[in-house]
């Protein structure tokens, strides 16, 4: 089993903004009654005027910020990923990425880790919605060392970009070493010839995980983190099918939409292999704990293995 | 350029006119009645009380100008094209494929339009994002919103109204377009907006009320807004659907509409 990380992705986003706006005043950070629950309470500290806080309200919030970074700022939108995603998605859509204004919008409790609270509350469609709008970057980290890379990162582009983060510590994947390049895959594990995992999120604990049981099965399987859903790294993709000849993607989303359909689009497109996609299966969740729901909902360590072993049964 | 007020009268009926051109001949229906509506208004900002540079659209320090009621676009077009954004001639494309002119405003593709509207209710809300935006950079720049009444139906406009008063965005001026008809038919009976001066008061702005179609007050209540404390101002300007066009005044079917040739003449004789 992998150690817990010490804090969750959300406080090591509001870690990363902090360190950015200390080295650039033209940071801006607005919430929806979430800046404490956002990681930005650091940044509200020492910038109180540069935490723009609007109750809750998250269609006023996400319009402020694309107010905000038309005179030139870097805005940083956060709330939880249903509100950021589904309340105001229009004017994710129309008044920051249509305009292709600088605001990056960071949803947190995403996929199930809204867990106790109940289907208000988990994001399962977030990465299909955000990553059919065109200029949207839509990344995905597996961890908190991870995300403060990855937030450092995609600030550094400009534009419009979609940053998924859960709610709890998740299993730690990652060190201050981890690197990331916008539109680049990470492959963990080089050489695979019986299939290729692709994953991203909290689910790439679970994938090293089933990776560890497939191989100690003799199964010689490539493992791909792909956490930049958008732009995807496409050649990633191809390479692993051309040498797999087989993939299984692993995400927590609906199997509508999210990497999974994002893989599957460039494979069908370029060099057909059999897929299977690990995620949740077009339901509603319930409440539970976090690590219950990956497990009820299809996104178990051995619901990968699985996957992975009756895909290399259809090759 | 700054004018008297006779001179604003008199570009007032220009781009009245000019907004008669684009109804008749741009690539689509246009929406006429909304812009002449708003045209007194929108002309008295350009010509007389904002502080911009033709010739610089995206200097740091301008004032801005949203226009909520992205519908009425052709009014900010004839403006920007009077005002030497871009040739005039360029008024003729609106609704065109290829046209820096789109069916509603696009800051990327307009030299002078200040943000991307259209879908309605969202302007009050990034004009507040750039207010404070300014106020952090200590920008004098001010930040105007030209509101349609029928997009006061919209929830985000009192999520706006209620967040710019809690802070203090007194380089934020509003103005409520308000003529009585939305897309649908008259405000009065589709949703009732009044009391109306009374719930701007009661969300903590400083209300004055304008006879939207007379150039001295609309100008007047205009300079008056801009000394505010801690305070937003928004003008509840009276206004005409149409106005300038008797055929189109106050009749709801030219909310978007392409004129007859006969029509369009009779516009144009009527705003000599």
């Amino acid at each position: 089993m992998l150690e817990m990380d010490k804090i969750s992705t959300r406080q090591a986003f509001g870690n990363a903004v902090l360190r950015l706006a200390e080295q650039n005043e033209n940071i801006i950070a607005v919430a929806a009654d979430t800046g404490k629950s956002m990681g930005l309470g650091g940044m509200a500290k020492k910038f109180p005027k540069r935490v723009i806080d609007v109750g809750i309200a998250e269609q006023n919030m996400m319009t402020l910020a694309a107010g905000a970074a038309s005179v030139g700022n870097l805005v940083f939108a956060a709330s939880y990923s249903v509100f950021t995603c589904m309340r105001a998605l229009e004017e994710v859509r129309t008044f920051i990425a249509y305009p292709n204004l600088n605001v990056k919008v960071a949803g947190g409790m995403a996929g199930l880790s809204g867990s106790i609270e109940g289907v208000t509350h988990q994001s399962l469609e977030d990465v299909s919605f955000m990553r059919s709008i065109p200029n949207m970057v839509v990344v995905v980290p597996a961890d908190a060392a991870s995300t403060e890379v990855i937030v450092e990162e995609v600030s550094k582009q400009y534009g419009p970009a979609y940053i998924r983060l859960g709610r709890y510590e998740v299993p730690k994947v990652f060190d201050n070493s981890y690197k990331f390049t916008v539109g680049k895959a990470n492959v963990m594990k080089e050489a695979g010839k019986d299939a290729a995992i692709i994953c991203n999120g909290v689910m790439v604990g679970r994938s090293i995980e089933a990776e560890k049981i497939l191989a100690a099965k003799g199964y010689n399987v490539k493992l791909i983190e792909m956490p930049c859903v958008k732009p995807l790294d496409e050649q990633c993709i191809i390479d692993a099918a051309k040498e797999a000849g087989a993939i299984v993607t692993v995400e927590e989303h609906s199997i509508i939409g999210g990497l999974g359909s994002a893989v599957a689009e460039v494979v069908v497109q370029n060099c057909p292999v059999p897929m299977k996609l690990v995620g949740v299966k077009d339901i509603f969740a319930e409440s539970a704990t976090h690590e219950k729901l990956l497990d009820l909902y299809g996104l178990s360590v051995q619901d990968i293995v699985n996957a992975v072993e009756d895909i290399i049964r259809q090759k | 350029m700054t004018c008297a007020n006779e001179e604003l009268v008199q570009m007032a009926k220009t781009i009245r006119r000019d907004i008669m051109e684009m109804a008749f001949k741009a690539g689509g229906a246009t929406h006429p009645g909304p812009a002449l509506s708003s045209a007194d208004i929108v002309t008295a900002l350009y010509f007389k009380v904002m502080n911009v540079r033709p010739d610089e659209p995206g200097w740091a320090d301008r004032d801005r100008l949203i226009l909520s009621k992205g519908h009425a676009s052709p009014v900010i077009y004839a403006s920007l094209a009077e005002k030497g954004y871009f040739d005039k001639d360029l008024i003729y494309t609106l609704r065109f494929p290829g046209s820096i002119l789109q069916g509603h405003p696009d800051m990327k593709k307009t030299p002078g339009v200040d943000m991307t509207t259209g879908s309605l209710g969202h302007g009050l809300s990034a004009g507040l994002g750039m207010a404070l935006a300014l106020k952090l950079r200590k920008s004098a720049a001010r930040v105007y919103v030209i509101l349609g009444d029928g997009e006061l139906d919209e929830g985000i406009v009192w999520e706006a109204a209620m967040s710019a008063s809690n802070f203090g965005a007194d380089n934020l001026t509003a103005i409520v377009d308000y003529n009585h008809f939305q897309s649908g038919g008259c405000t009065d009976e589709i949703q009732c907006l009044e009391p109306l001066v009374d719930k701007w008061k009661a969300f903590g702005w400083r209300v004055f009320e304008a006879n939207g179609h007379d150039m001295y007050d609309i100008v007047n209540k205009l300079e008056m807004a801009k000394m505010s404390i801690c305070t937003p101002t928004v003008i509840i300007a009276h206004t005409t659907k149409g106005k300038g066009v008797s055929y189109m005044e106050n009749n709801d079917d030219w909310h978007q509409r392409m004129p007859t040739e006969a029509e369009y003449l009779q516009a144009l004789k009527e705003l000599e």
